[in-house]
């Protein structure tokens, strides 16, 4: 117990009067990492439960253990695919490890050094909110994303998506899609087009996502088949391109009750419907194109974010799934529409949950009178 | 003195039209995307405030109150047209580039704000310092937030070249969302945001 002894040594310095009183919520925050705090409540009642928020983000990183698993296989594949070389599978994941930490070290540093800071500056307790967005930012990006850019686009979505509005749990739009946001506007040739989403490939090679080729007059016929899109051996955006990788963290977090169920069904729905009124090509293509999944599973169904009421995570469900597919088919300017979907739902969904209620009250005040 | 230099100080801070009072927003997004119109628009509001004060200033006696919205507008709307028609003579490109915007300097609050609040109130002298003041106020929060946008956006101030070719060698690239009319609204927000708690102060 060398480290307790350790930490409980150095503790008095940084609380109120300590030589580092200032960096207190940073030692905090390191204690509380390493060991259960032993300060308990002194006031009023609380209700313990074991799904506390760790345990909640947590989770939230295990259900995306597999799209990062895939997705760093996924980098190497592609990447020796259009090279035209054979390799061993250690080879394939070995470059894409390569590719895929810095991204990882990047997100995680620059959000976590603005987090720290931010709560320094408040003196509040520093927010494990931050893992789960930094784990998700490196998923929805192409592979090529120049580091500065990633970092530029993480602080960003951190200060501006987060802080302002008083740190996680008060944010109104999903971060890790802001910093997605960010870059698809302030750096749209590094975000779009057919050679962003494959490292260093050949030039022949095309590298366009299905979604890419649709958007630039293809067919269904010149896309990967159903079987490829399903299992992810396709260019896209990290964490994206496999649906059983997706499938297999989002059932996790369906049985764990941390995603909404509602939310997903309705999204699907929402979906599924606006592809057959509007879409030329057959409604399952679009499910298992772009970041749909990804963005139902892991996106929609961010709590902080969706709507609160069971009817209104229906309606917002489902208006995600209908904008995300008419954005898609009817927008002349961009290939996909998961994010915008996202984003503008979320700014919507206190407006829908407001309507819910009121619409409940007014309800139950007809029934009285 | 010291009255009378608070006329022209305080908006440029604590009581300034755009980031305390949240007036003028629309045109200070429209118009910055580029330092050059930034500053004439700036330029433009504060002499249409300043005389449109003084002369509101001048006439406050005569003007009945159920018509004096009518007789302000008809002065700015002459004072509007004046300048609009300075710039389309002697700045063609830079009145092209603000279109309808110097024309909407009529429709904007805070000039119709300092005639009604200030103006009909206070003798000319001070209401024509009341009007650079305001002017000035919402112009340099224009010139900052252009000043933002057109270094990061365009890569250039005032038209010239001042990000260094080495950097894009290296791999910067402009920054396309400082082009795009919501960062403005961002950029003001911040301003805000730091400004506050040194009001607070």
């Amino acid at each position: 117990m060398g480290l307790r002894n350790y930490i409980d040594k150095i503790k008095p310095n940084f609380e109120d009067g300590g030589k580092f009183a200032r960096f207190h919520s940073t030692f905090e925050a390191f204690e509380t990492f390493l060991y259960t705090p032993d300060t308990v409540t002194t006031s009023g009642a609380h209700i313990r439960d074991a799904v506390d928020m760790k345990r909640c983000l947590i989770s939230v990183v295990f259900a995306l253990i597999p799209c990062f698993l895939f997705g760093t296989w996924n980098i190497g594949y592609q990447h020796f695919l259009s090279l035209g070389e054979d390799v061993t599978f250690w080879q394939t994941v070995s470059y894409g490890l390569i590719k895929i930490i810095p991204l990882y070290i990047v997100s995680y540093i620059v959000g976590l050094t603005i987090e720290f800071l931010f709560a320094e500056i408040r003196h509040e307790a520093v927010n494990e909110g931050y893992f789960v967005t930094g784990f998700l930012i490196p998923l929805i990006m192409p592979v090529d994303v120049p580091l500065w850019m990633l970092a530029l686009a993480v602080a960003f979505a951190v200060i501006i998506g987060k802080e302002v509005f008083g740190g996680s749990g008060m944010n109104v739009v999903n971060p890790a899609l802001l910093a997605r946001a960010f870059l698809f506007f302030s750096y749209p040739s590094k975000m779009t087009g057919d050679s962003v989403w494959i490292a260093e490939k050949a030039d022949a090679y095309s590298g366009a996502t299905p979604l890419g080729t649709l958007f630039n007059g293809g067919t269904v016929h010149d896309i990967p088949s159903l079987t490829d899109m399903f299992i992810g051996t396709i260019p896209g955006s990290i964490g994206e391109t496999s649906k059983i990788a997706i499938l297999i963290g989002g059932i996790f977090l369906i049985i764990t009750g941390i995603a909404s169920l509602r939310i997903i069904i309705a999204t699907f729905i929402g979906a599924i419907s606006m592809s057959l009124l509007i879409s030329d090509i057959p409604f399952h293509y679009h499910l298992l194109m772009g970041g749909f999944m990804f963005g139902t599973f892991f996106m929609a169904t961010d709590p902080v974010t969706a709507a609160q009421t069971n009817i209104g995570k229906c309606i917002y469900g489902f208006l995600i799934g209908a904008i995300a597919i008419l954005i898609r088919v009817a927008n002349p300017g961009y290939p996909e529409g998961m994010m915008l979907a996202i984003l503008l739902l979320n700014v919507f969904a206190p407006l829908i949950d407001w309507c819910v209620v009121e619409c409940n009250i007014y309800k139950r005040k007809k029934r009285w009178k | 003195m010291s009255k009378n230099w608070n006329l022209i100080t305080a908006p440029l801070r604590k009581a300034n039209p755009v980031t305390v009072l949240i007036l003028g927003i629309c045109s200070a997004l429209a118009v910055t995307a580029k330092l050059k119109p930034a500053i004439v628009m700036a330029l433009s509001v504060t002499v249409v405030t300043a005389l449109s004060n003084l002369v509101i200033s001048l006439l406050r006696k005569g003007i009945p109150s159920k018509i004096r919205i009518i007789v302000q507008l008809i002065i700015v709307a002459t004072l509007v047209i004046l300048v609009d028609q300075f710039l389309k003579a002697f700045m063609y490109d830079v009145s092209k580039q603000l279109s309808v915007f110097v024309g909407l300097i009529i429709t904007n609050c805070i000039v119709m704000g300092r005639l009604e609040a200030f103006a009909m109130s206070h003798k000319p002298w001070e209401s024509f310092l009341d009007g650079i003041g305001n002017g000035l106020g919402y112009g340099s929060i224009l010139v900052i937030v252009a000043f933002i946008r057109e270094l990061l956006g365009s890569g250039t101030l005032l038209g010239y070249h001042v990000i260094p070719q080495g950097l894009y060698d290296f791999g910067y690239v402009n920054n396309g969302l400082m082009i795009l009319p919501p960062i403005a609204l961002i950029i003001i927000g911040i301003i805000i945001w730091l400004q506050k708690p040194e009001e607070e102060k």
